[in-house]
């Protein structure tokens, strides 16, 4: 920290604590002390305070406290000669700054309870998001555990204009890094600029608007402790473990554009704590010397085509880009990007018109690799708005290829369009929906460009498991209803190899330890009926990535002896599991709640909990927000059983795992959910009313409770009591 | 007289040495021309352990000697050269050692009276310091009270000094790959006393006759001293009085006050400078002074007490050792407190020129001419204030013949072990990483650590600051304890301002960023035992190998004089570190026991001792060595920036 950074750091820091002061003083006499404060639907509440605290912040009154600390903590000025040694007492002032800073926002939360739109994204009338909840966090969190997402850039200010802050925008997108946006320079915000130059913000295009004020900044600062706090299930108030764990996991920076004011600074010295270095487009001191972060600390006055490129270099992160010929940008930030209304230019299933999407195995003579054909009219033939039947056959060969690949390569046209600027893509196979906006074809963008990408990408994805692709992609609607009849036969035909696969006939598990860069001790093994818990990951999957990546996080296990048949416990499972969680856990079991169950990662789906009095199990789904018979949210059993945790009574576990035979078979399976959310049925309710008539009872969809009918066991009992549903029945679930 | 140009560096000692001369007042510079020092004894080649001797036993200069004519250097008893070299050596290994540990069970008897509710005035002040220790000796802390957990902890160390067999607590701190090689040399120090007194009867008259075993006795002793005594008293200290953080402060003899009443405490102790300090703010006192014209009360520090009070309050230093009589010399001096060791008996000759008043405090060191007042430790402040009370009586009978030279420079002090653990990261991230991180990128070449004491045969001062600029220079932090910390902060090293005008661009960059001087001041000559903690908490935090002699580090003591700089030395060449020292060499009569110690030793514990008198000759030596060590250490190249994707991140392991 040179001296004029501290000075500065020490002298904004004092600021923002009198500023939190007055607010809380002024709250205080207008609410009382015994006013609930905090942010949105998170079980975190005031995440930086609780994170490294240690103390959660539930009213008014409890503020006091944190100011009384902050004061304790704040170091004094720096002397102008023979200072006292600022670096420790700088950083230490920069923790103080995020402190205040959240009791800033969340008096702001009661003050103005609209002022920010408490959503993934930005209204017609609001573009401030405020601080992520806990949904959020979980949903985007799986990014920053798979990879997919490396880290984050905190914006704070503006750029010199709307374009260059889009030009950077997009920039960071393509490396797949989220944006988290805060503060002013010069009366103007990033976030704004982008707004101006019609750049999507969100949180589904990483583009995140959290508040127009320098404290908005502290949002991001939560985000990173929280996933700290989930994801490798730090306990709150470990406070050197969640810097630690964040200096090494996660790989954000700061980007103060414009102006550097004490507050920033102050700011900037937090984010040091975290390992995140500050890259300024503005000629400030440098701290180069390493320690606090893994590189350099501060690193100044970068021109702003090169800001990016040093922010990755400066925080030591490897982001292989993905270079794929097309005139849009692409990369996984653009995937929840929305074309809509006016924008659309092209659109192509949804209802609208017949679309399908195959892969389908050649032989290698038959593929000449490269080859993109479309048949029919491409999008330069067409006028704006129109509606085109489509069909996108892709077809592979190579010597390891194997017909179970093939929906795995399949799975991935979804998303790997989606990436595209300007491209929308809802669903899969034959209920596939296409939009094309008209900003991607002013680019120039073809259709024949969807064969390009997929023939960059699935070679560089999967190119160990085939050796040629080539992709034609049909307008014309004979020819697609054509390939829709032949694919829908191949479908019939895999769903049924699936679904024959069963744990007890096959012997070799999977490892997914995806998550060990977030979660260190938690290790999921992938059997064919049980899926992964993040609901990404199938055995099927698994087993290509292994086949890809040999040495990759999927591994495969061999199940070895059966220890107990009815848990779901083998020996050479367990074997794995003391390896692979560094000797953290040295057994658990498959297909039980109540004994030694699964570990789960801050990623599940869906947490399912015993309940006693119903002699039976509910679970929860990550979007359900209300609460449950178990007596917490969905984000509160996250944070007490996620972080690689085995936690007898609860289990976290995939959506799809919900309808699989072995799920919680050794309680009795389906029989005993006697609880799940409205939503959570509907969404699965196909499958539900399968799996029911399978287990011969066909009415169990409706037998099982929902929020409409209680959110505690009291409630609902009677209600299954009248419906004489299954569990009550059953033997005791607590043994 | 003395010829005063080639006395000092220092411009107020140069004053002084001339105003002592008109004054016609004798001081150690003068005494120091008048007498040479005895060429047998300064080669440690006299023995006069028994009746039979002195024996005298020089090796011949000027020429190679035969087999047989050393054969024939012998004492009456048969003793070898070798032996008496050895013999010699270890003694001084054992006065050393003896000096610090005494100094540490003092500390732990007045710890454990605190802790009894026996030591009225004192309290424990650094709480979790006495439960970090209490957790690393297993002593329970549950519901019991500070006192209660600090009583178990007095007993433990006291134990500490009269144990007979097993290992010092403290030796388990060291990087565990230092403890198996002190095992497997046999030198883990069993209990403290018994390894000085095992000395002592080594070296009787026709009792260990081989100097390979006498050194290992050494070892063992001087271990007794870094590990076991000093380690005890800096722990107790910190506990008792506070651990220090960085402060500004000032030095020289320009501290001292025209108008006020001038104290100076001189010696080791700080216990009852502690309680000095707090009588001399007493508003009673401060009332009588005014009564006496005074406008305060102005006290300031020379020797390690001084640097114990500096380090824990800020009070100013006066000056190092060679200062104690020019001190008196300004006139301005109304009473000195002396304690323990480095003490000059002529003091109160001096003193006799003038007004001061020499005040012995401990039962253990007395002085013709000094005022007892013992250090009573059950009610301390009253001894403490009828030493007050004296120097503000005496203030009234200063002389006209007042000299206070202009001269004092700012420093920043208190550098513990715990606090630049803090600096280097804030509350939230400390650790020694930063420091690891750019040792290894090479920013800061090494880390030495120079000490010791001022000696009349060399110019005072001068090598600290000529050694200390040239380390710096190259880019090594430098570390300081005792005098050689006061020398190099009257030159204006010990500002964070001294980075950018004396250190390499490396260094300074560094500094910079931490906001900390080239030099940092850590504490009293007793606290050399921070800069092993220091060292450790450095091999711990990873990187730089797994032993102390793997560090690139260095120690030095350029113009050392003590027995207890021999102590230290050897703790620090055992613990694996390469220490030269200046001024004269104490085992130069044999050349086998001198071989040894300057190649031999290095094979078994990774240090040794070197001899250069030239200071700049010497920081050289000390940073081939640390360059050698960067070379070992594979950090002598400039290392590519890795660049981390998700699956190295898995790879990662938890924190």
């Amino acid at each position: 920290m040179s001296k004029l950074i501290a000075s500065a750091v020490i002298r904004g820091a004092h600021n923002v604590v009198n500023q939190a002061e007055e607010k809380w003083k002024q709250a205080m006499d207008k609410w009382g002390a015994n006013e609930p404060v905090g942010f949105p639907n998170t079980a975190y509440y005031l995440p930086v305070i609780y994170g490294i605290m240690g103390i959660p912040v539930e009213k008014l009154g409890d503020m006091e406290l944190i100011l009384k600390k902050c004061k304790n903590f704040l170091p004094a000025p720096v002397r102008e000669t023979h200072p006292l040694p600022y670096l420790a007492p700088a950083l230490d002032a920069g923790m103080v700054t995020f402190f205040a800073e959240e009791l800033i926002e969340a008096i702001r939360y009661l003050e103005e309870p609209d002022f920010y739109t408490k959503q993934e994204d930005p209204t017609d009338s609001n573009i401030w998001l405020g601080a992520a909840d806990d949904i959020i966090l979980r949903k985007r969190g799986i990014e920053f555990v798979d990879g997919t997402a490396p880290g984050f850039a905190a914006i704070l200010g503006a750029a010199p204009n709307s374009e260059i802050a889009a030009q950077i925008a997009q920039e960071l997108q393509q490396k797949n890094l989220y944006v988290f946006m805060s503060s002013e320079y010069n009366g103007k915000r990033f976030s704004e600029q982008l707004v101006e130059a019609s750049v999507q913000i969100g949180w589904p295009t990483r583009l995140v608007s959290f508040g127009p004020s320098v404290s908005a900044t502290v949002f991001a600062a939560g985000f990173a402790t929280r996933a700290a706090l989930s994801f490798g299930g730090i306990e709150p108030g470990d406070y050197r473990k969640v810097l630690i764990y964040n200096k090494d996991r996660v790989f954000a920076f700061a980007l103060p554009m414009g102006y550097v004011t004490d507050e920033w600074y102050a700011n900037a010295a937090g984010a040091i704590n975290y390992g995140f270095p500050v890259i300024a487009d503005t000629p400030i001191p440098e701290v180069l010397p390493t320690g606090i972060c893994t590189y350099e600390h501060v690193v100044s006055n970068i021109p702003h085509n090169n800001l990016v490129a040093k922010a990755v270099e400066v925080r030591g992160l490897k982001v292989t880009l993905a270079e794929v010929p097309i005139p849009v940008a692409f990369g996984a930030a653009f995937e929840g990007e929305r074309v809509r209304g006016e924008d659309i230019y092209l659109e192509a299933g949804g209802g609208r018109t017949p679309m399908v999407e195959w892969v389908t195995s050649k032989r290698m003579d038959e593929v000449e690799d490269g080859k993109i054909e479309v048949v029919g009219p491409d999008i330069k033939d067409i006028p704006a708005g129109t509606q085109l039947p489509l069909a996108i056959a892709v077809e592979v060969a190579g010597r390891e290829m194997q017909e179970d690949y093939e929906p795995i390569l399949e799975r991935q046209i979804h998303h790997l369009i989606n990436y595209a600027q300007g491209a929308m893509h809802i669903g899969q196979r034959d209920i596939a929906w296409l939009r094309i906006a008209k900003q991607a074809v002013e680019k120039g963008f073809l259709l024949s460009h969807i064969g390009t990408i997929l023939h960059a990408k699935l070679h560089q994805d999967f190119g160990r498991i085939f050796d040629k692709i080539q992709i034609t992609l049909y307008t014309e609607e004979d020819k697609v209803k054509e390939i829709i009849e032949k694919a829908r036969e191949v479908y019939r035909n895999r769903d049924a190899r699936i679904e024959g696969m069963t744990d007890d006939t096959t012997d070799i598990y999977y490892s997914c330890t995806l998550c060990q860069s977030f979660a260190p001790s938690h290790v999921c093994v992938i059997s064919p009926e049980r899926t992964g818990l993040c609901g990404s990951y199938n055995w099927m999957d698994c087993k290509a990535a292994f086949e890809i990546n040999p040495t990759g996080p999927n591994q495969p296990v061999e199940k070895g002896d059966v220890i107990d048949a009815k848990l779901g416990q083998w020996k050479g499972v367990n074997e794995f599991v003391i390896k692979a969680s560094r000797g953290k856990i040295d057994h658990y079991n498959f297909y039980s709640i109540v004994n030694d169950p699964m570990t789960t990662c801050g990623c599940c789906e869906a947490i399912a909990a015993i309940l006693p009095m119903c002699n039976g199990v509910m679970t929860v789904n990550r979007e359900y927000t209300g609460e449950t018979p178990c007596g917490m949210k969905f984000t509160t059993l996250a944070g007490t059983i996620g972080g690689g945790l085995s936690t007898p009574g609860f289990v976290g576990h995939g959506k799809y795992n919900i309808t699989q035979r072995k799920y919680l078979s050794a309680e009795g399976s389906l029989l005993r959910m006697v609880w799940m959310p409205k939503m959570l049925k509907e969404e699965i309710a196909d499958r539900l009313k399968a799996r029911a008539e399978e287990l011969g009872v066909p009415d169990l969809p409706d037998m099982i409770a929902d929020e409409t009918v209680g959110t505690t066991e009291e409630e609902i009992l009677p209600f299954l009591q009248e419906k004489g549903h299954p569990a009550l029945t059953m033997e005791s679930i607590l043994g | 007289m003395a010829d005063k140009k080639a006395k000092s560096i220092d411009q107020a000692t140069i004053e002084l040495i001339e105003k002592a001369a008109k004054d016609n007042c004798n001081i150690a510079f003068d005494r120091a021309d008048e007498m040479k020092p005895c060429p047998i004894g300064s080669v440690g080649s006299c023995c006069k352990n028994c009746g039979m001797g002195p024996c005298r036993v020089p090796l011949p200069r000027g020429k190679e000697e035969t087999p047989e004519e050393q054969m024939k250097r012998r004492g009456i008893c048969g003793a070898t050269a070798e032996t008496i070299s050895a013999r010699n050596f270890v003694r001084m290994i054992a006065g050393g050692s003896a000096a610090h540990s005494d100094h540490g069970r003092g500390v732990a008897e007045l710890f454990l009276a605190v802790a009894k509710g026996e030591a009225s005035g004192y309290e424990i002040k650094d709480e979790q310091k006495l439960l970090q220790l209490a957790l690393e000796w297993g002593i329970e802390i549950g519901d019991r009270s500070n006192n209660e957990i600090a009583i178990d902890i007095g007993e433990k160390a006291l134990a500490e000094f009269g144990k007979q067999e097993g290992e010092l607590l403290f030796i388990s701190r060291a990087p565990l790959k230092r403890q198996e090689i002190w095992r497997r040399e046999g030198v883990v120090p069993r209990g403290i006393d018994r390894e000085v007194v095992e000395i002592m009867h080594r070296t009787h008259m026709g009792v260990d006759q081989d100097y390979d075993n006498l050194l290992k006795q050494g070892t063992r002793a001087a271990l007794a001293d870094g590990w076991g005594g000093s380690m005890i008293a800096t722990e107790l200290q910190d506990i008792l009085f506070g651990t220090p953080s960085p402060l500004l402060s000032q030095v020289n003899l320009g501290v001292l006050k025209k108008d006020e009443v001038n104290i100076i405490i001189h010696g080791h102790e700080p216990l009852l400078s502690e309680m000095i300090v707090a009588a001399a703010q007493d508003p009673q006192m401060l009332e009588m002074a005014k009564s006496k014209g005074a406008k305060g009360i102005n006290l300031a520090g020379i020797c390690c007490t001084a640097n114990e009070i500096l380090m824990r309050h800020g009070v100013p230093l006066a000056g190092n050792f060679l200062q104690q009589e020019l001190a008196l010399v300004t006139g301005a001096v109304d009473a000195m407190v002396v304690d323990v060791q480095c003490i000059f008996e002529s003091l109160p000759e001096v003193a006799q020129c003038y007004h001061t008043k020499i005040v012995t405090t401990s039962y253990k060191a007395k002085m013709k001419g000094a005022t007892h007042i013992e250090f009573e430790e059950h009610d301390a402040l009253t001894s403490a204030k009828e030493i007050v009370k004296l120097a503000i009586e005496n203030f009234p009978n200063r002389g006209s013949n007042i000299h206070i030279p202009e001269e004092k420079t700012d420093l920043i002090a208190g550098f513990s072990h715990e606090t630049i653990n803090y600096l280097l990261g804030g509350l939230f991230r400390a650790s020694y990483r930063p420091l690891n991180e750019n040792i290894i990128n090479g920013r800061i070449r090494g880390v030495a650590g120079v000490v010791g004491c001022n000696n009349p045969r060399a110019m005072h001062d001068e090598a600290h600051v000529a050694m200390v600029k040239e380390l710096i220079k190259n880019d090594v932090l430098v570390l300081q304890t005792g005098c050689s910390a006061m020398a190099t902060a009257k030159a204006g090293l010990l500002v964070p301002e001294a980075a950018a005008q004396y250190a390499g661009a490396g260094l300074a960059e560094v500094c910079e960023t931490v906001g900390i001087p080239p030099v940092l001041h850590m504490g009293a000559c007793v606290d050399n035992s921070r800069i092993l903690i220091a060292a450790t908490a450095a091999v711990k935090d990873g990187g730089l190998g797994d032993d102390i002699s793997d560090l690139p580090v260095a120690g030095a003591a350029p113009e050392w004089m003590s027995e207890k700089a021999i102590a230290i030395g050897q703790y620090f060449v055992t613990s694996g570190v390469f220490t030269v020292f200046g001024v004269t060499w104490p085992t130069t009569g044999s050349k086998e026991v001198t071989d040894f110690l300057f190649e031999g030793i290095e094979e078994k514990y990774g240090g040794k001792w070197a001899f250069e008198q030239d200071p700049i000759k010497a920081a050289r030596l000390m940073i081939e060595h640390i360059d050698k060590k960067r070379a070992a250490l594979g950090i002598d190249k400039a290392r590519e920036r890795v660049l981390y994707d998700m699956a190295m991140r898995r790879e990662l392991d938890e924190v």
